[in-house]
């Protein structure tokens, strides 16, 4: 797996740790959100950046409160046609104005880049043989868009007058 | 009508281009079918029993003569010289080549049309009132909202994979002629008190094998409201939905089983803590609104002698006249329906012979504009009293005559297992088999009107859940099998068919037909009691003690 921001491979200096792992000594870690309920104490008070994975079904609302802990978000698409994660995307940068890294985790495929994109999502784990030229062209497409960016940026509606 | 700026052309033309990529990425097997499944069907391609598919959109209905001759040339060039218009105002051609596909969209995109949207799990070509603008009983034209919808929904980032497909429908009449108890989201047009324009909210409606009558959510969303109370809708589906069966993934099975005032408060909770986000700007509501202010109607007198005089004069024409004509808002001028229901055709199909001619006469007689209907006929809005007879005489001579609309050979019939993958029985000669049965015009008026529905499989495309007289083809043990179904309607007083007991084999239903038909006549209280007023009154019971006692 690599890991892909502003359309390169970026290094990933988190680690994924499963839930019946042991936590390394130091080190970012992201944590499953079953983990984080579990040994939320202990987790918050390691001296160590915090990340938080989340299934599908599971709405970043329910650790509304905890949001401002975690430096990076991931967001499972189980598979590419399970679109909870563009709302639960959406309402992280919208909602609760989060501005850490919303990583895209799972089924993440070419086409659906550009919506992922407009949602707020801003890293991407994908295949080693993943072609970076989908990310290239994920932003050239269209030109304009008729709704807002969830990170903001006017629509066409408001373009037309101005803005 | 509306008419594409720089910003919607670009977006059109954008999205050809990166259809065409992907398709050269199918074709060159860089994604899988499954992966290029959505894809395909987000620009409106299918995969059907023997041939790709391409659905083209016709937002809300409305078509001008330009866009109905490139509708002519691409089933000329990319098809067999043929196309069938749907019960969602689209229209669909039986026999493209997936190579062909960039290249047919592109050709739409230079008259503003396009397949966006028109399949997949995203929300879907919006359907409205085919009078839209020219009925009598309409409080506004309701196009300028469904045109804001079509921007708004057009490749939205967080709804273009939803649980399952999403439908809205808006009308602003008082008649519903677009069937929005029967849409994901259903709107009416309205004005409060202060004589302001909004919307009541209706949701949850739907057909397939699980058909629900929508319920209302809100009866009053403000115009400044309005993206933002969708965008909550939409939202609180695409995240509580159910994605573990697709047979229950629409909205309305969310609503039954959270029950509608958990997802009102849901809904409303939302709303609140996103109201302001997505801007609609007056003044874009008025530059839309601008494309449909009504166009240049001459001053007539309401009634033409000369056309009071055909009628006298001509029998066909008096027919003609007597089922295709509803009336204009505007004196002088007639709504002039056209059938595509004529005996031995498949319903909704159409050569590229008759889209010229349909297209010639927007042109010249009805002020270059066109709808498409639901109910899969074609609509010229604006034709003065005094052309009507001149208009007539051409669509005879091309076969699109007919004067059927409303009366019982007016069949809506989904494509069946002539085309589709879905079916599991035929409906398109069936429906042809109760045209030839009922071809005495005069037999039909006297049965007056009469809604029949029929639908090859239970995801009931020909909505024969809301027939008058619904029929429904399955297969029972490898043999086609017709269920009926008595007393749904469509519109305002929307209800769901009843079943009326075991199915029909093919050859048995044609009398079964005519056996419901013989009762109501038998049951009415006089001519003005129609099938469904009647059917109301006495209930199943007689007709069922007709269709099944004698056998």
């Amino acid at each position: 797996m690599k890991l892909v921001k502003n359309a390169a491979v970026a290094e990933d200096g988190w680690t994924t740790v499963a839930d019946d792992e042991n936590l390394p000594e130091g080190g970012a870690v992201i944590v499953s959100l079953a983990r984080f309920k579990a040994e939320r104490d202990t987790l918050v008070g390691r001296n160590a950046p915090l990340g938080l994975r989340l299934k599908s079904n599971e709405p970043p609302a329910t650790v509304a409160e905890d949001l401002e802990r975690f430096s990076v978000i991931a967001l499972e698409f189980p598979i590419f046609r399970d679109g909870r994660a563009y709302s639960h995307a959406t309402q992280l940068r919208q909602r609760f104005g989060f501005e850490g890294e919303i990583r895209a985790v799972g089924d993440v495929l070419w086409d659906q880049l550009l919506n992922m994109i407009r949602c707020g999502i801003d890293a991407f784990e994908v295949d080693d043989d993943f072609p970076l030229d989908a990310f290239d062209e994920a932003p050239k497409l269209f030109s304009n868009y008729y709704q807002p960016a969830a990170v903001g940026g006017p629509s066409i509606f408001e373009k037309r007058h101005g803005a | 009508m509306y008419r594409y700026d720089e910003f919607d052309q670009a977006a059109v033309n954008e999205r050809v281009a990166q259809f065409r990529g992907q398709v050269a990425r199918r074709l060159q097997g860089q994604i899988t079918e499954d992966q290029f499944k959505p894809l395909r069907l987000m620009n409106g391609l299918y995969l059907q029993l023997h041939a790709y598919m391409l659905r083209v959109a016709i937002p809300y209905g409305t078509l001008s003569a330009r866009q109905m001759h490139m509708l002519a040339h691409v089933a000329r060039k990319y098809d067999k010289g043929y196309g069938h218009f749907t019960t969602r105002q689209n229209i669909q051609y039986n026999w493209p080549r997936l190579v062909d596909t960039p290249d047919i969209l592109a050709d739409l995109a230079t008259v503003e049309m396009h397949g966006i949207q028109t399949s997949g799990n995203c929300i879907r070509n919006v359907t409205s009132d085919p009078f839209a603008g020219v009925a009598k009983d309409e409080i506004e034209d309701p196009r300028p909202w469904c045109e804001i919808f079509r921007q708004w929904s057009t490749f939205h980032p967080e709804f273009s994979y939803l649980p399952r497909k999403f439908k809205i429908a808006v009308t602003a009449a008082e008649h519903d002629r677009a069937a929005i108890k029967l849409h994901d989201i259903g709107i009416r047009v309205v004005k409060n008190a202060e004589g302001e324009t909004g919307f009541e909210f209706w949701v949850g409606g739907g057909m397939g094998r699980t058909p629900i009558i929508a319920k209302k959510l809100k009866d009053f969303v403000a115009k400044a409201d309005l993206l933002d109370y969708a965008t909550a809708c939409l939202r609180v589906y695409n995240e509580l939905g159910r994605r573990d069966n697709i047979y229950k993934a629409r909205i309305k099975i969310l609503i039954h089983e959270m029950g509608l005032a958990k997802y009102a408060e849901l809904v409303e909770a939302e709303f609140q803590r996103i109201r302001g986000t997505v801007a609609l700007p007056d003044a874009e509501i008025a530059r839309i609104q601008a494309y449909f202010a009504p166009p240049a109607y001459e001053s007539l007198p309401a009634t033409s002698t000369a056309f009071e005089a055909k009628k006298f004069e001509d029998r066909g024409f008096r027919d003609f006249v007597r089922t295709n004509l509803h009336p204009h808002k505007v004196p002088g001028y007639a709504i002039v329906s056209i059938s595509l229901k004529a005996p031995g055709v498949a319903p909704g199909d159409i050569s590229a012979d008759q889209m010229d001619l349909v297209a010639d006469l927007a042109e010249t007689y009805s002020l270059g504009e066109l709808r498409a209907t639901h109910e899969q006929n074609l609509v010229l809005p604006n034709v003065k009293l005094d052309d009507v007879y001149t208009v007539w005489q051409q669509l005879r001579d091309a076969g699109l005559g007919t004067a059927n609309i409303g009366l019982l050979s007016d069949i809506i019939c989904c494509p069946g297992l002539d085309y589709c993958d879905l079916a599991n029985a035929r409906s398109i000669p069936l429906a042809k088999e109760i045209q030839d049965r009922f071809a005495d015009l005069e037999r039909q008026h006297k049965v007056g009107e009469l809604k029949i529905k029929m639908s090859g499989c239970i995801n009931a495309c020909g909505h024969h859940h809301v027939g008058h007289i619904g029929v429904l083809g399955v297969d029972k043990h490898g043999k086609e099998l017709y269920q009926l179904q008595l007393g749904g309607s469509a519109t305002e007083d929307a209800s769901l068919g009843d079943l009326t007991g075991a199915g029909f084999p093919p050859e048995k239903l044609v009398d079964a037909v005519e056996t419901v038909i013989e009762t109501y006549l038998r049951l009415r209280t006089g001519e003005a009691e129609a099938f469904l007023d009647c059917y109301r009154r006495v209930g199943m019971a007689p007709f069922k003690a007709a269709l099944y006692e004698a056998r």
